[in-house]
C-alpha cells in the first residue's frame, strides 16, 4: 500500500541538502501542489534534478525564485532567466545534461545499473571528465546514474498500491523519475480503489510509489 | 516577392525542406522556423511528427477554448494529437530519437560547417540556455536537417570552414537549406546542389565561408 499523506506531510519530510527529482516538462506535469509547500517551508540548499527550470512562477521556477536551489541537473534553462541569473551571479551550480542522457541516468538509477553509454554529446561539452569507452568498434560516453533522496511526481489517477496512470503529454519524465528516488511522492488528480485500474493500462507500477498526495478538487 | 522579407526567407526554407519529406516518416521538429516545415507537406504523403516532451501525432494548434493544459509540444505551445497518436515518458521519447526511429530532424543553427558540424546551444558569457533535446537529436536521427538564415544579422556567414561556438553534435549534419541555397553534406565535402531563385552560383559562394563543391547541375529553388 502506498500511505495518502498531505502535501504538508510531504514537504515536512524534505530536509536541506535533499537531492530531489520532480518531473514535468515547462512545468506540465509538475507536481505544483508539493512545490507551493516546499515554498511555503522554506527548506534551503536543495538538489534538483529536473528537465527544464521552466518558468519563474511555475513548476520549478517557484523553487528557483525562492532561492531554494543551491544546484541542479538540467537539460534546459532558457525559458527562465532567474535561474540564469543565479547561474551567472555564482548562486546557483548548473549541470547541463543532454536531455536524453538526463533520463537514462535517472533510469540507471532505479533500474539498478551502473551507468549507460551514449553517443549523445561525443565531442562535445558534455563530454568534458567522463570516460569514453570503445564497445564494438564505436565511441561512447559513460554516464553515471543519478540518484536522488526523493522523487516528486505529478500523475493524473493512482489506485492505494500506488500504481499510476498519466494525462496525455503531462506524462513526461514522471515515470522514470518515480523509479528513481529513495522516497518517491506522487501528486495526484484522484484515488480509487484497489482493483479499479485496469492493469493494462498501468503505467508506474505501484512498487515504485511511497506516498500519494492528493490534490483537492 | 521581396528577397529580404522575413516571412518570404522563412517559407522558401520551410517549403524546400518539406520537399524532402517522404510518405509515413517520422520527424522531430524544432521550435521556431522548423516547424514551419509541417506546413508545407507535399500533397499525398503522410508524414507523422513526434515532439520530444511524449507524443508522436502531433496535429495542429488548438483553438484558445480547445487547449488542453496538459497537451503541450517542446516549445510549451498548445497542441492537438491527431487520432492514431500515441503519448510516451521522456526515456521513451528519447529512445525513439537516439535509436535512429526518426527519419528527420530539423533544427536551427547559430553556426554550422562544411564538416557537418553544429553549434546551436550556447554562446560563452552571453547565452547558456542549455541543449534541452538537441544533442540526443542531432546525433540519433537518420537525416539531420539545419534550417535557418544563411547570413547573421551583420551578414557574416553561417555556415563556416570550422565552428567556433561549443559543438551540438560532431559530423551529424547532411543537409543544410537556407534562405540562399541547399548545401548537403556528403564524404567528399559540402555540395552546393541548388541555390534559391534570383541568385548567382557567386552569390552564394561570396556569402558563404565554408569551401563548396558545386554540382554540375545545380537547380534552383522557390517558394
Amino acid at each position: 500500500m502506498a500511505k495518502v499523506i498531505t502535501s504538508k506531510q510531504a514537504a515536512e519530510m524534505i530536509k536541506p541538502n535533499d537531492r530531489l527529482m520532480i518531473g514535468g516538462f515547462l512545468a506540465v506535469g509538475a507536481p505544483e501542489l508539493l512545490i507551493d509547500e516546499l515554498v511555503k517551508a522554506n527548506v534551503k540548499d536543495l538538489h534538483a534534478i529536473v528537465i527544464a527550470s521552466d518558468y519563474e512562477n511555475r513548476g520549478i521556477g517557484k523553487l528557483v525564485a525562492n532561492k531554494q536551489l543551491k544546484s541542479a541537473q538540467v537539460s534546459h534553462l532558457g525559458t527562465n532567466r532567474e535561474i540564469q541569473a543565479q547561474m551567472n551571479a555564482g548562486e546557483i551550480k548548473i549541470e547541463l545534461v543532454p536531455q536524453g542522457t538526463l533520463m537514462e541516468r535517472v533510469r540507471a538509477a532505479g533500474a539498478g545499473l551502473g551507468g549507460i553509454l551514449t553517443q549523445t554529446g561525443l565531442g562535445t561539452l558534455a563530454q568534458e571528465g567522463k570516460p569514453v569507452i570503445e564497445a564494438d568498434g564505436k565511441l561512447y560516453i559513460l554516464e553515471k546514474p543519478i540518484q536522488a533522496d526523493f522523487a516528486l511526481v505529478r500523475a493524473f489517477k493512482a489506485d492505494k498500491l500506488g500504481n499510476l496512470i498519466y494525462n496525455k503529454t503531462a506524462r513526461n519524465s514522471n515515470p522514470i523519475m518515480a523509479m528513481a528516488g529513495n522516497i518517491t511522492i506522487a501528486e495526484v488528480d484522484e484515488i480509487v480503489e484497489v482493483g479499479e485500474l485496469n492493469p493494462e493500462e498501468v503505467v508506474t507500477p505501484g512498487v515504485f510509489v511511497d506516498y500519494l498526495v492528493k490534490r483537492e478538487a | 516577392m521581396d528577397r529580404n522579407d522575413k516571412n518570404y526567407k522563412r517559407a522558401l526554407i520551410a517549403n524546400r525542406i518539406a520537399q524532402e519529406l517522404h510518405d509515413e516518416d517520422f520527424v522531430n521538429l524544432g521550435i521556431g522556423l522548423p516547424t514551419l516545415v509541417a506546413n508545407y507537406i507535399p500533397a499525398g504523403i503522410t508524414v507523422h511528427f513526434q515532439s520530444e516532451n511524449g507524443i508522436m501525432g502531433v496535429g495542429s494548434a488548438p483553438t484558445p477554448e480547445n487547449q488542453d493544459e496538459d497537451l503541450i509540444n517542446a516549445g510549451g505551445g498548445h497542441i492537438t494529437a491527431l487520432p492514431g497518436a500515441c503519448y510516451f515518458d521522456s526515456a521513451t521519447s528519447f529512445a525513439i530519437i537516439r535509436g535512429g526511429h526518426l527519419n528527420m530532424t530539423v533544427l536551427g543553427a547559430l553556426q554550422v560547417d562544411g564538416k557537418g558540424n553544429l553549434a546551436n546551444w550556447m554562446i560563452p558569457g552571453k547565452m547558456v540556455p542549455g541543449m534541452g533535446g538537441a544533442m540526443d537529436l542531432v546525433t540519433g536521427a537518420k537525416n539531420v536537417v539545419v534550417a535557418m538564415e544563411h547570413c547573421d544579422k551583420h551578414g557574416n556567414s553561417k555556415i563556416l570552414k570550422d565552428c567556433t561556438l561549443p559543438l551540438t553534435a560532431k559530423g551529424k549534419v547532411t543537409l543544410i537549406v537556407t534562405d540562399m541555397a541547399l548545401i548537403r553534406i556528403t564524404e567528399k565535402g559540402a555540395v552546393l546542389e541548388e541555390i534559391a531563385a534570383g541568385l548567382t552560383v557567386e552569390e552564394v559562394l561570396e556569402h558563404t565561408e565554408a569551401d563548396l563543391i558545386v554540382a554540375d547541375n545545380i537547380k534552383e529553388f522557390d517558394v
